[in-house]
């Protein structure tokens, strides 16, 4: 690898993608330079030096409560997390470990259910909710976030699963280890790691989803996503309250996002980019 | 190698996935194919009933229904064309060895994270406004009237949006794809005295082909479903210009209350996003061969 490149190649290659960077970037750093500045400030037209005043931090939890939102967005893309990998840790384990002939029927059956456009199951979902008394109920909608990515939440675990070394089974078999014990001891350790990604990229898209958060809840249940849904009717100028709603909503998942940059390609595409 | 035993082991740990998934998939989507024979109205339960295929009649027959099957359209084939192509370049640009990648990597990909009614809400307020977004700061700038993107051109300004949101995830999917291109590849087509256009064409790009199918059909997917971001930007207008269909069938179903047409709707959007989902399918599964 012996490739003989300019310095005057770098420069230009490193400022064109710092500038395309930024101005991809703009809008998220203009929301939080602008969540610094006070309302007055933030309609006077562009200006990227705020004032650093954190009033309108204060505003939003003294007006609207942020961080009940806050919390039922952890606990539910958390808590539909934990779930789905309960579900999805034995399917994936097995269908990786024990192939039968239907194994990959079943895993592009599951991918098909994920193709199923959520709004033309709209109104049943609604109903049955409405009649279990899951309306704008944490439990439901955790269990609705958990079904909606328990189909990318085995691809995922199977794909990593998949490149656990048989041998080792096999050797940890020769040594007298029961299923169990197999599972406990040998694997475990091994499939960590896949777990751990899985994890990061399934609270990341539960976070995210912003089309049963918003229509199965109201007030109790209501995550973020909701919380700044509420922000679209107009009531007046409130710029920096939104954009320092809007960097509250975003900060972790952003953060988080940052660290899950392979994972999310390899759990998006299904495991066929690495 | 498995014996009787495993093997009902295995069946018994997929079982709650399995069972699970049907279940998701078969009631909700038997009821909706219910309600789409029946007239069915919460607020006025008087002509409930069976009414065959008048709901699908119905739904075709309203104006908004093609308009809407065209948005969702437009929206997707735009958003598919904006991010492949940007993406590729994105991707080549940032491949390029230079002076803080990993940063560049970090801005590039940061939109992918924003939940959309917030990335929604910013475009709206913040960039888009005719009076106090950046736009009109600029347009003021050049001396030019402010334009008022969703009163006058409400499709644009959502596939601007949504296209922001997806190219990250294009250009994240394409860069991983060109760096596992094997660089003695590249060197000797170099040394063969192919020019970088050449290379491109034919080194680079079928390298990449199957990245951009998966991306393609992966953004297809949630791109037919696109709902926050005109709920919170256009609210499906003026009229019904910026309506898509799934936009239309929470209209009808949650605002309307005509359970029926919604339902039609939805048989609608589930048809065609199998036809979709066919091809995807196929590519995703080809991948398992190997």
């Amino acid at each position: 690898m012996a490739r003989s490149v300019t310095t005057q190649h770098k420069t230009i290659a490193t400022v064109a993608a710092w500038i395309v960077a930024l101005l991809i970037f703009f809008p998220i750093l203009y929301t939080i330079i602008t969540s610094f500045k006070s309302e007055q400030e933030a309609i006077q037209g562009f200006n990227l030096i705020p004032s650093g005043t954190f009033e309108s931090y204060a505003e939003v939890q003294a007006q609207s409560g942020y961080f009940k939102f806050f919390f039922n967005s952890v606990l539910l893309s958390v808590g539909s997390t934990v779930l789905a990998l309960l579900v999805a840790i034995p399917a994936a384990w097995s269908m990786a470990f024990s192939p039968t002939k239907r194994t990959k029927d079943i895993l592009m059956w599951m991918l098909s259910t994920k193709m199923m456009p959520a709004v033309a199951v709209l109104f049943p979902i609604y109903l049955i909710f409405r009649n279990l008394g899951l309306l704008d109920s944490r439990i439901g909608l955790m269990v609705m976030l958990m079904l909606i990515n328990l189909p990318i939440v085995v691809w995922m675990l199977y794909t990593y699963f998949r490149e656990i070394p048989g041998e080792i089974l096999e050797a940890a078999r020769m040594d007298g280890a029961s299923l169990w014990n197999e599972i406990i001891y040998v694997l475990t350790p091994m499939a960590v790691p896949g777990i751990a990604s899985t994890m990061l990229l399934n609270i990341i898209l539960a976070w995210n989803e912003a089309f049963w958060t918003i229509r199965l809840t109201t007030t109790d249940a209501a995550p973020l996503t909701a919380f700044i849904s509420s922000f679209s009717s107009p009531q007046g100028l409130f710029w920096a309250k939104l954009s320092a709603a809007s960097t509250l909503a975003i900060a972790p998942i952003l953060i988080m996002g940052w660290f899950s940059q392979k994972q999310l390609v390899r759990g998006l595409t299904f495991g066929a980019v690495k | 190698m498995a014996t009787q035993q495993t093997r009902s082991l295995a069946r018994f740990m997929m079982a709650p996935s399995v069972v699970l998934l049907l279940v998701w998939m078969v009631v909700p989507l038997a009821l909706t194919l219910w309600f789409s024979f029946q007239q069915y109205n919460p607020l006025n339960p008087v002509r409930d009933g069976f009414v065959g295929l008048s709901n699908y009649a119905l739904f075709y027959s309203n104006p908004a229904f093609l308009q809407s099957i065209l948005n969702t359209l437009v929206l997707v084939v735009s958003v598919l064309l904006i991010t492949v192509i940007g993406g590729i370049l994105l991707a080549l640009l940032i491949d390029q060895p230079m002076w803080g990648q990993g940063i560049v990597r970090i801005l590039v990909i940061s939109p992918f994270f924003v939940m959309p009614p917030v990335a929604a809400l910013v475009w709206k307020n913040m960039i888009m406004h005719p009076q106090y977004g950046v736009f009109a700061d600029i347009a003021r700038f050049f001396g030019m009237q402010p334009i008022d993107w969703f009163g006058q051109h409400p499709m644009t300004a959502i596939i601007i949006i949504v296209a922001w949101q997806w190219l990250p995830f294009a250009t994240l999917i394409l860069l991983t794809a060109l760096q596992s291109l094997d660089g003695e590849q590249k060197e000797a087509a170099e040394m063969d005295g192919a020019g970088f256009i050449s290379r491109f064409i034919y080194l680079t790009l079928p390298h990449m082909s199957r990245a951009i199918t998966v991306v393609i059909l992966i953004q297809t997917i949630f791109l037919l479903s696109v709902y926050a971001e005109i709920l919170v930007t256009t609210n499906g207008g003026p009229g019904y210009a910026s309506t898509n269909l799934p936009f239309l069938v929470y209209q009808k179903a949650l605002l309307e209350f005509k359970i029926g047409q919604a339902s039609a709707g939805g048989v609608i959007a589930v048809i065609l996003a199998n036809i979709v989902a066919f091809f995807a399918m196929r590519a995703v599964g080809k991948n398992l061969d190997k």
